[in-house]
């Protein structure tokens, strides 16, 4: 029998259907080789077909690799490579597979939180027979409404509420019309987590009828919404304009609630601060755009677990919205997080970062560590990823919630824009967004320019190809953010007009070089200050050329860069010297690359720069000092921006990387001289921007 | 006849051990999971846990060496060992565990080393038992393989 199970992989499917549950394909992980042996035999002796492995990444490559090749996962919850919520989320996000969780720990809040990031089952060690008896209902319920109607059910409410639970669950109160009318449905959004907890507790029916918010249905709800402006848009009109068949008055009324809640989050953040709300005024399109993102990012983030689908975030990208930046998934997430970065820039971020930071533990404490985290959780999803997370974690050190669900969607959602992204012509979109965006900028310069840098890296990893003009469009709005930033800590005029120029056009060229230049002559100084980063930006520098080789391959990148990421963040000493000295090295490399290469070779590299400072930046998120991480962060995201920069341009790239050493010995310098000074830096990085923008 | 007894005998010896709480009904499990196809299944179980507990265990006196005991690694390996002991069913074994979590949780050093010096305890008795069964298993899986 058991010989049996295993030679079915193929086979799985059609056991499934007639004598499921035998046979059903389950995938378990955990790095305890006796728990995982003795669950292994437990699923075995329940007659699934089991397939094993002690680490997280490499199941999450197992799975992308083929997710119909799996029915069920089932995930330990604490992993050394991978936090076992982390891979609950990514695999929520880009395949729509039940994942139950496993722990020794039955701390409620952990359990709760397994829940709401969306595992369909919470099984405390030692995991029994009986439990694991009854654990194909998980595969039934979830398939049910793939085969049927989605949108038919009675529970579609709950569904949704499902889906969006993780974002929604954050925010306060929901919009009072919709909940008027729809009160039942609102207490069902507030009980998401509870619905979770339902579905283990009675798991017969909640999931079956679901609405999948899939991007493209998303997309479709964002557009109408748009359309019909955020005040005036009610359910049925939105209905009507998104004329999807199946899809009812209700589903639509509950998804708008959750939508606008997420845009008085947004709101409310922005009311925080000042800062934030001017910019919101001014521009109304933009803003509502935003918030739609900033709530999408949540949604995603928070449905992402199973939700939605690949291919439905790339038809998000190719929207030129800010919505589709956030279903574009990781990519319109880190738009939106760093443009939440910008506008709040100051508390907002942090939560943002502290999102990111549920996802990897480890980084919480301070809003520079948050950074970290989130960077720390973009190299797991992608390189691109890492780049955006990066630029967002700059701005975003400062915002904490608002950009927090944002930021955690990236982290999932790259994963997802990497193997769906793939396609140019998304990229292509995201150029034509970004002037929206950089218009928006104007307005809002910095952060806009960030949401549009943001959208276009994420395609640029999708494709490599893609990826130059991707990565240039952000390079650009990063070397302005960057620059601003790097004003703001030195000096305010000189970043801004660069800041400016850079927004209004695409053309990366002009303002970055001297917003370039600004910086190398700022931190030239730094540098020679700290010699700690020398010898740390050696070793980095090797691994920079290591990543340069292994730019060619993403995948082999994005799997070097999580290793990293996860050492570094075991690693908290001075990591954040040594990863500016890394950017240094990945510069100075870059640029050597970029001299030679084309344009696309240029921009791989790029790319495999950017992974680095991103895997630098999860190092910076490790420092004790949480400041110094901050500025690291920052310096990073600089960093990548002005590698991004220098490689589109060619010519540029030297120069790119002479400042962006500078911006590292600057970075150092702050570090080096007290942890407040480097604080204020930071606070006058973001300030920058949002002047600038103003 | 030999074989009989030889499983009684058995039987009888992981009947004590679930007397004594040095395992609990989980080991039955581990035990179900054993059959034709997966003959020597309880034994590959007990040596890996063995070996895992033994690698942590000594993880464990390492971070406790320490001056400045860093409680968080401490944790994370407590826990592993606890998830492992909870699944080959070693009660006491578990016990100790959490008694070390909680020492952990409560900064105390003291208790710590307190914890630990329980967790070798019980992993020495443990294994000894552990390795009594094995030889019980052995001669059963021989003798019915003459059989």
């Amino acid at each position: 029998m058991p010989a049996e199970e295993r030679m079915s992989g193929s086979n799985g499917e059609d056991g499934n259907k007639d004598l499921f549950p035998v046979g059903m394909r389950v995938l378990a992980v955990d790095d305890d080789p006796i728990c995982l042996k003795v669950l292994e035999n437990l699923l075995r002796k329940c007659q699934y077909h089991v397939t094993t492995t002690n680490q997280a990444m490499k199941a999450l490559n197992m799975l992308r690799e083929n997710k119909n090749k799996y029915d069920l996962v089932i995930s330990d919850v604490n992993m050394p490579d991978m936090d076992g919520f982390k891979l609950l989320e990514l695999v929520g996000l880009e395949m729509d597979l039940p994942v139950i969780m496993l722990s020794a720990h039955s701390d409620t809040k952990l359990v709760m939180k397994g829940i709401t990031h969306g595992a369909v089952d919470y099984l405390l060690k030692p995991v029994r027979m009986e439990e694991l008896k009854n654990i194909w209902q998980h595969v039934v319920r979830k398939k049910k409404p793939d085969s049927k109607d989605q949108i038919k059910s009675q529970n579609q409410d709950k569904v949704w509420a499902g889906t969006g639970e993780a974002g929604q669950t954050s925010t306060s109160s929901s919009d009072q019309k919709v909940n008027k009318k729809r009160k039942d449905q609102s207490e069902d959004e507030e009980e998401d987590g509870e619905d979770d907890e339902h579905e283990n507790d009675d798991p017969s029916t909640q999931k079956k009828a679901r609405v999948v918010w899939s991007v493209d249905l998303h997309r479709k709800f964002v557009q109408a919404v748009n359309q019909l402006g955020p005040d005036k848009a009610v359910p049925k009109k939105i209905l009507d304009l998104m004329d999807v068949e199946g899809l009812t008055r209700e589903n639509v009324a509950s998804h708008l609630q959750k939508y606008r809640l997420y845009l008085k989050r947004l709101h409310s953040v922005a009311s925080q601060q000042a800062n934030m709300v001017a910019a919101l005024g001014s521009k109304d399109p933009y803003n509502l755009h935003m918030g739609s993102l900033d709530g999408f990012g949540d949604f995603r983030t928070l449905t992402g677990p199973g939700r939605l689908s690949s291919a439905s975030l790339s038809s998000y990208q190719p929207s030129g919205m800010f919505g589709r930046l956030n279903s574009s998934a990781s990519l319109s997430l880190r738009g939106i997080s760093s443009g939440v970065v910008q506008q709040g820039h100051s508390q907002t971020l942090n939560n943002s970062i502290n999102g990111l930071v549920k996802i990897q533990p480890s980084v919480l404490p301070t809003t520079q560590n948050q950074n970290g985290t989130l960077f720390q959780g973009i190299p797991t999803s992608i390189e691109l990823n890492q780049l955006s997370q990066n630029k967002p974690t700059n701005h975003f050190g400062e915002f904490n919630r608002v950009n927090g669900p944002n930021v955690f969607g990236v982290a999932t959602k790259f994963p997802d824009a990497r193997v769906m992204v793939g396609g140019s012509s998304n990229s292509l979109s995201t150029a034509s967004g970004n002037p929206l965006l950089l218009q928006a900028n104007t307005q809002q310069t910095q952060s806009n320019g960030v949401f549009g840098n943001r959208s276009s890296l994420p395609l640029a990893s999708l494709n490599q190809d893609s990826f130059d003009v991707g990565v240039r469009g952000s390079n650009f709005l990063d070397h302005g953010r960057c620059s601003d930033n790097w004003q703001g800590a030195v000096q305010l005029s000189n970043f801004p007009s660069s800041s400016l120029s850079t927004s209004e056009a695409f053309s990366h060229e002009q303002l970055p070089p001297s917003n370039l230049h600004d910086n190398i002559s700022w931190t030239s100084p730094q540098i020679s200050n700290s010699p700690m980063d020398l010898s740390s930006s050696i070793a980095n520098s090797t691994s920079l050329d290591d990543s340069r080789g292994d730019m060619p391959c993403q995948v082999g990148l994005n799997n070097n860069v999580l290793q990293q990421w996860g050492d570094r963040r075991h690693d908290y000493s001075g990591n954040a010297n040594h990863s500016f000295n890394r950017v240094d090295s990945l510069v100075s490399a870059s640029g050597a690359m970029m001299d030679q290469s084309n344009a696309i070779s240029s921009k791989r590299t790029d790319v495999s720069l950017f992974r680095q400072l991103s895997g630098d930046a999860p190092y910076v998120v490790q420092h004790p000092d949480s400041e110094k991480s901050a500025f690291d962060t920052k310096f990073r995201s600089n960093e990548d921006y002005l590698f991004d920069q220098a490689k589109p341009q060619n010519c540029f790239s030297q120069n790119n990387f002479e400042p962006f050493e500078d911006l590292i010995g600057s970075m150092i310098k702050p570090e080096q001289n007290n942890e407040t000074p480097l604080m204020d830096g930071e606070f006058g990085f973001e300030s920058y921007p949002l002047g600038s923008c103003i | 006849m030999a074989l009989a007894a030889l499983k009684t005998q058995l039987k009888n010896f992981v009947q004590s051990m679930f007397d004594e709480g040095v395992l609990d009904s989980q080991f039955s499990q581990i035990q179900a999971l054993q059959d034709a196809s997966n003959p020597n299944f309880v034994e590959e179980v007990i040596t890996l846990f063995c070996n895992d507990a033994e690698r942590i265990i000594t993880e464990l006196n390492k971070y406790l060496g320490y001056q400045n005991v860093d409680f968080g690694k401490l944790d994370s390996y407590v826990h592993q060992l606890k998830g492992s002991s909870s699944s080959i069913g070693a009660h006491r074994l578990k016990l100790a565990c959490v008694n070390l979590r909680q020492a952990s949780d409560d900064r105390s050093k003291d208790g710590c080393l307190r914890a630990l010096n329980s967790i070798t305890r019980e992993y020495c008795l443990l294994c000894s038992k552990f390795q009594t069964l094995i030889q019980l298993e052995r001669n059963i899986i021989a003798l019915e393989r003459n059989h």
